[in-house]
């Protein structure tokens, strides 16, 4: 199996990679209107100020929308797999994967909480993968 | 102030000699016979084109394989809707006085894939950072992501989107230049092979080999031209998301919403004003977005919408749908060599000069509406074949 397409940071993301590396799913927030937001950028994009900070997110969401591809790029390996959307409990929506769960349209139920569960690539790279949440 | 948009009229349009595989020409060679076959149709050389818009080459290349040397150039490459897009810009560079005659052109070897470039994206951007990594495989697996929200909404099901794929395929039946043509089923649809659930085969495009050219110029020249003028009655445009699961919301396009909008503001017309009209759909789900997005009905009626035949052509002794919808059989069946808006514009031209396989009977307004990368842009053209 071919290595897994992996980021490459840029100055502006670094801090949500080095995130996922230490284990916290990090987010960025407005100090002025307190808007969160995601993908990383130095700025609101809701009112433009740079007044913004990193701040650890929860880490929690639900599944927001998915489709189950079915024919696997060779570095997903030769399953069928979920490519899914999350909606955080913060706001944000983030593109992953939900793991540590059946490829199904049964097991893979809208609205159902997940959780953030990050899986090591790299040395400088973990994913920030999703699993469903317990209990 | 809004300008006179509606002093520019299409005067030139074709598409590729040959449609579906063509092996034999590259990218650029599709442009060029496309752009040659509009310049036939309009009664033009490339000495008389000073305008080039184009996506997927560069208007450079365009312009110097052509040998046209224009005073204006536009390159806006937004997805499949730039040639909307296009339309719009050249409508306002005639009023501007930037040019006189501009000619658009789309080609692309989807299927062949002769001198074309490559797919790909850089790790560091950001849809490289945060979604390539997730396993996306292309458009059936990207453009599709949304699609289960949209349902639960809406309390609709995966099979409520085979009627859209077994309807246009009755349009495709009565265009001889269609790529696939033999009455499909429901049953069918959903019975296809999967690509990424719930999307079977049949709920999404074909991959094909075309292209297609449009030449604009200023309504009162319209008149000198030998074809019949296809006038540009509004037009709008928006973008949105270089990143499928940044939408601002799933159950509807804003770019769709802000395009259409200013287009049908810009045109001065309503929905009921419509004859006849084009969504790209490069997938089954696009054209109920569409219809809901501009406003034909409201959200979450889309699908029964089709179900009912109110876009559908007449079959056995019925009469047809009120608002006839992707003529041509769409980019599921006529065509999609991957910017499929090119198609949806010459449709149009078509039925407003009278000439469509599928001719609606005296349609005098048509829409045609675009989409750009995956829910990424937008472009929408109003159409009239009556002198504003």
């Amino acid at each position: 199996m071919p290595p897994r397409m992996l980021p490459e940071p840029t100055p502006e993301t670094r801090h949500f990679w080095d995130g996922c590396k230490e284990g916290e799913l990090r987010l960025q927030r407005c100090t002025s209107c307190r808007d969160s937001y995601f993908p990383p950028r130095p700025f609101c994009p809701k009112c433009g100020s740079r007044d913004v900070e990193v701040y650890k997110a929860s880490g929690e969401g639900v599944l927001w929308s998915y489709v189950i591809n079915q024919r696997p790029r060779p570095d997903m390996g030769t399953e069928p797999y979920a490519i899914a959307v999350v909606k955080l409990a913060e706001g944000p929506t983030m593109m992953t994967n939900i793991v540590d769960c059946p490829q199904t349209p049964e097991a893979l139920q809208l609205d159902m909480p997940v959780k953030v569960s990050f899986s090591k690539q790299s040395d400088d790279i973990s994913l920030p993968l999703f699993t469903p949440a317990k209990g | 102030m809004s300008w006179k948009q509606k002093s520019v009229a299409v005067v030139g349009a074709a598409e590729t000699t040959k449609m579906g595989k063509i092996p034999d020409v590259s990218v650029i060679g599709l442009h060029a016979d496309a752009a040659l076959n509009a310049m036939a149709d309009a009664g033009l050389k490339p000495s008389d084109i000073d305008g080039v818009a184009t996506a997927g080459i560069s208007p450079v290349e365009l312009a110097h394989y052509l040998g046209i040397k224009p005073t204006y150039a536009d390159g806006t490459s937004v997805g499949g809707c730039s040639f909307m897009l296009h339309v719009r810009h050249a409508a306002a560079a005639i009023n501007a006085g930037l040019a006189t005659t501009i000619l658009i052109t789309h080609g692309e070897s989807g299927r062949s894939r002769v001198g074309a470039g490559g797919f790909g994206r850089s790790p560091s951007s950001l849809m490289g950072q945060f979604e390539m990594p997730y396993g996306p495989v292309g458009p059936p697996t990207m453009f599709t992501v949304p699609v289960l929200r949209y349902l639960k909404t809406h309390g609709l099901k995966p099979e409520d989107m085979a009627p859209v794929a077994t309807i246009q395929r009755e349009w495709a039946a009565l265009n001889p230049r269609a790529s696939f043509k033999d009455p499909i089923t429901v049953d069918d649809v959903m019975n296809a092979d999967m690509i990424a659930w719930p999307f079977t085969k049949l709920m999404c495009c074909l991959v094909t080999d075309g292209g297609g050219a449009l030449i604009l110029t200023s309504a009162e020249r319209a008149k000198d031209f030998p074809q019949k003028p296809v006038y540009v009655l509004g037009t709008g445009e928006s973008v949105e998301t270089p990143m499928v699961s940044q939408m601002y919301d799933f159950n509807h396009s804003t770019a769709f919403r802000i395009s259409g909008k200013k287009a049908f503001e810009t045109a001065g017309i309503s929905h009921s004003d419509v004859d006849h009209l084009m969504i790209y759909d490069a997938f089954a789900h696009l054209p109920l977005y569409g219809l809901e997005d501009l406003g034909f009905v409201k959200p979450g009626e889309a699908a029964a919408f089709i179900r009912e035949r109110n876009t559908a052509p007449p079959s056995e002794g019925k009469k047809g749908g009120k608002l006839p919808l992707n003529t041509n059989g769409g980019g599921l069946s006529y065509m999609h060599s991957g910017m499929y808006g090119m198609y949806a514009l010459q449709e149009s031209v078509r039925q407003m000069r009278g000439t469509a396989a599928a001719q609606v009977p005296g349609a005098k307004i048509s829409v045609s509406h675009g989409v750009g990368g995956m829910f990424a842009a937008s472009g929408t053209i109003v159409f009239s074949n009556e002198a504003p």
